[in-house]
């Protein structure tokens, strides 16, 4: 109980880190050994407090949340709030997951950025990425989530940008702040709507008001639950806003790993997860977001099946993932979508950073050699296993994870996800439809999984054999974080195991009392027996096969090297161009957008009517009044004479009448 | 026939009417500085003519009123034709019509 009074501490240290390594970052020489020890030190201590924290709450789990009110903010005419944090059982989860995984992306970014001229920058940019990410999970009212929930914006897009003297990496960050800011738009109107009706943004009133306040299933709710959602789909990249997770990979790869993979895109989840209640009370817009999630975890899956640069099938990956998470939540398994949640953050960080290890390799490799191929290719790689076992074995295994191998930790949370859509299915028979997209998405998981770990690391070598000889495993500082999340994602499922295993849903049970309040409205009943074992059967089994027909199919045939890799053609060519989506929403909202912009705003309104007509316009009507008046001037004392004259007698005549 | 109050009053208003009816003509028509200068003493003078035949019958402000007007003539005379000598200097004529830099 005291222990949740320090959590201000959590949020503290990655802040005065953020300030220490500003401040270095400004400095001309660059600090690296202290930057070293700052950046992932404050993220460690964080850590800490936020174990305390969760170890407080294990031996007394509180009833109702916990909250440390800071000190107030807005307090105008009824409404009251406060900046004010608060802890129960699914804040903790994230807490752990944010700090945890955080402190292993921090500690693995030591060895990859060392050598940046932005490494203060960078870390700067870090911290306080965890500093918002940290306010947004531990807000108790929504104005304060929506602070950490804009902030981690602008992190995304300073880290996404780092490297901002290429254009488009600059592009790329700007497209990512521009989504987010459509689904930003949806929270807050959520936001004004929730406030109407119910007088309060407080989590806790929310969830004590809204049951007896709003019509369960009513247009209200439905209408709050699809404008917060529209919030997640920006936030989490799912259709239609998901475009720019795969531009973001354009930012360092640790920044993917952490920001782009295991924390913030999942916020979405987490906000779903946090006003359950409201979404339990809307079963149509449960229904839309069970919905979107499964369309972009079948779409996303497809893509990822053409893609060469070995980070764009993983940032494909995520936005599939979360599509699962979206169906978790969807089906009213809350539980279960924090759960893969969780779990997601292990394996995609781990897949993530050993991309990025390999990509450090290739880089070098490259370097060395004094070669301008691209470093992030896999038709350049091939064969990598020889030069990088700990890399490979560590990556083998968070494939076999996210293929939903057992008994790694994808197979419990993503069978989880499946049973709840397959359960949901018997009141609504879409959910059949949506079990089905998401079955179908997790073979074709394991099919893009299995093509990239067989492109990159075995078959035969496309590295050339100069280059080869300057490949090398990571350094410790980077390869140990990947073992620790190697082991996280091997026994992550234990936090969740599911009765046929023996477990007892630890992580549905630990989170009861936050989702207590939705439980009312949904709760999902899941399979037993031999319906159960039916679906777990059946997920493994398209797990193994979408692997094995992943590995077959890409070392049937010889992989060509990037630069003499032939067009592709047909399907691969569409799937290859992302469905040109990125065309579409070019087509039809970018260019009329500019075209509305350059043609009526600024050549109409600014430069036509404020520019010409307003400013240029009153200067010309003034200096039109100035030339008549400049006629009389004509210099001439007679005609002074004149005027004046009969200016005095026509005053003389008004005196005298 | 009694006594009249202002002896001359009718003819000296007369006067002073056609005295400053010539300075007007002559402010308005000639285009000498010289003469236009004479012209506008002829209408300060005419307006003192005025005020010393209104005194009469207003008591002593008026003649007062003229030597002021005086004081500023003879002011006015020693700074204009101070001007004039300038602006002959510059420009070798005293001719109104050449001087425009006013002009609009």
């Amino acid at each position: 109980m005291i222990a949740a009074h320090w959590v201000w501490l959590a949020v503290a240290f990655p802040l005065a880190g953020f300030l220490v390594n500003g401040a270095l970052a400004l400095r001309r020489k660059p600090a690296v050994q202290a930057v070293s020890i700052v950046g992932p030190g404050v993220l460690l201590a964080a850590f800490v407090v936020c174990a305390g924290i969760y170890l407080g709450l294990v031996a007394h789990p509180p009833h109702q949340a916990e909250v440390i009110r800071l000190w107030p903010w807005m307090h105008v005419s009824g409404l009251k709030v406060d900046l004010a944090f608060q802890v129960d059982q699914l804040s903790a989860v994230m807490l752990l997951v944010v700090t945890g995984v955080g402190s292993l992306i921090h500690l693995f970014s030591v060895g990859y950025m060392r050598e940046d001229p932005g490494y203060a920058r960078y870390f700067a940019y870090l911290n306080l990425f965890i500093v918002f990410m940290l306010v947004l999970v531990l807000g108790s009212n929504l104005p304060v989530l929506f602070i950490g929930w804009e902030g981690v914006g602008l992190c995304s897009y300073l880290l996404i940008g780092f490297w901002f003297t290429d254009k488009a990496n600059a592009d790329a960050g700007k497209k990512a702040f521009i989504m987010n800011r459509i689904g930003d738009f949806g929270v807050l109107i959520a936001m004004f709507l929730l406030w109407r009706e119910l007088g309060t943004l407080d989590f806790a009133q929310i969830a004590a008001k809204a049951p007896g306040t709003l019509e369960a299933g009513g247009t209200i709710v439905t209408l709050i639950t699809l404008f917060l959602f529209l919030g997640c789909t920006g936030k989490s990249a799912q259709i239609p806003l998901y475009t720019w997770l795969p531009d973001a990979m354009a930012g360092p790869t640790p920044v993917s790993a952490l920001i782009h993979a295991a924390t913030m895109v999942t916020a979405g989840v987490y906000l779903v997860a946090r006003t359950n209640v409201l979404f339990a009370m809307a079963p149509i817009s449960s229904a839309v977001v069970a919905g979107i999630g499964a369309v972009t975890a079948l779409f996303a899956a497809t893509i990822a099946l053409r893609q060469y640069d070995i980070k764009k099938v993983l940032a494909y990956s995520t936005v599939s993932q979360l599509g699962y998470m979206f169906v978790g939540v969807g089906s009213a398994a809350y539980a279960a979508g924090v759960f893969h949640l969780v779990t997601h953050a292990f394996f995609k960080a781990l897949l993530f950073l050993g991309a990025g290890s390999v990509i450090h390799a290739m880089h070098h490799a490259y370097h060395a050699t004094h070669s301008h191929e691209d470093a992030q290719d896999m038709r350049n790689m091939g064969g990598l296993r020889r030069s990088m076992p700990v890399t490979f074995w560590l990556m083998t295994l968070a494939t076999l994870a996210i293929a939903g191998i057992p008994p790694l930790s994808g197979f419990f949370s993503k069978d989880e996800i499946l049973a709840s859509a397959f359960a949901r299915g018997a009141e609504m028979p879409i959910y059949y439809l949506f079990y089905a997209c998401g079955v179908v998405a997790a073979f074709l998981t394991a099919f893009y999984m299995a093509r990239l770990m067989a492109m990159t690391f075995l078959g035969e070598s496309r590295v050339g054999a100069e280059e080869s000889r300057h490949l090398h495993e990571a350094p410790w500082i980077m390869t140990g974080p990947l073992l620790v999340l190697g082991v996280l994602a091997v026994i992550g499922g234990v936090i969740n195991l599911p009765t046929f295993v023996g477990g007892h849903h630890a992580l549905e049970t630990w989170l009861e009392p936050v989702t207590a309040a939705g439980a009312v409205f949904a709760k999902v009943e899941l399979p037993h027996g031999s319906t159960e074992f039916l679906l777990v059967g059946g997920a493994i089994l398209v797990g193994a096969v979408g692997l094995l027909l992943g590995y077959r199919a890409t070392l049937a045939r010889k992989v060509p090297a990037a630069k003499e890799a032939p067009e592709d053609t047909g399907m691969a060519r569409v799937l290859n161009r992302k469905y040109y989506v990125d065309e579409l929403y070019d087509a039809a909202v970018v260019r009329p957008t500019v075209w509305l912009s350059r043609v009526v705003l600024w050549k109409g309104v600014d430069q036509g009517a404020i520019d010409g007509a307003a400013v240029n316009g009153s200067a010309r009507v003034s200096r039109g009044l100035g030339w008549v008046g400049s006629r009389l001037q004509t210099g001439q004392v007679g005609v002074y004479v004149v005027v004046f004259l009969v200016g005095a007698l026509w005053i003389l005549r008004a005196v005298i009448r | 026939m009694h006594e009249p109050i202002a002896p001359l009053l009718g003819p000296a208003l007369g006067l002073s009417a056609i005295l400053f009816s010539l300075g007007v003509a002559g402010v308005l028509l000639r285009r000498n500085a010289i003469v236009l200068f004479v012209c506008i003493e002829l209408m300060l003078n005419a307006v003192n003519l005025t005020f010393v035949a209104l005194a009469q019958l207003h008591g002593a402000s008026g003649q007062v009123m003229v030597f002021f007007v005086m004081t500023v003539a003879a002011a006015e005379a020693a700074v204009g034709l101070a001007i004039i000598l300038a602006i002959f200097r510059h420009k070798q004529s005293v001719d109104l019509q050449n001087i425009n830099l006013l002009r609009g």
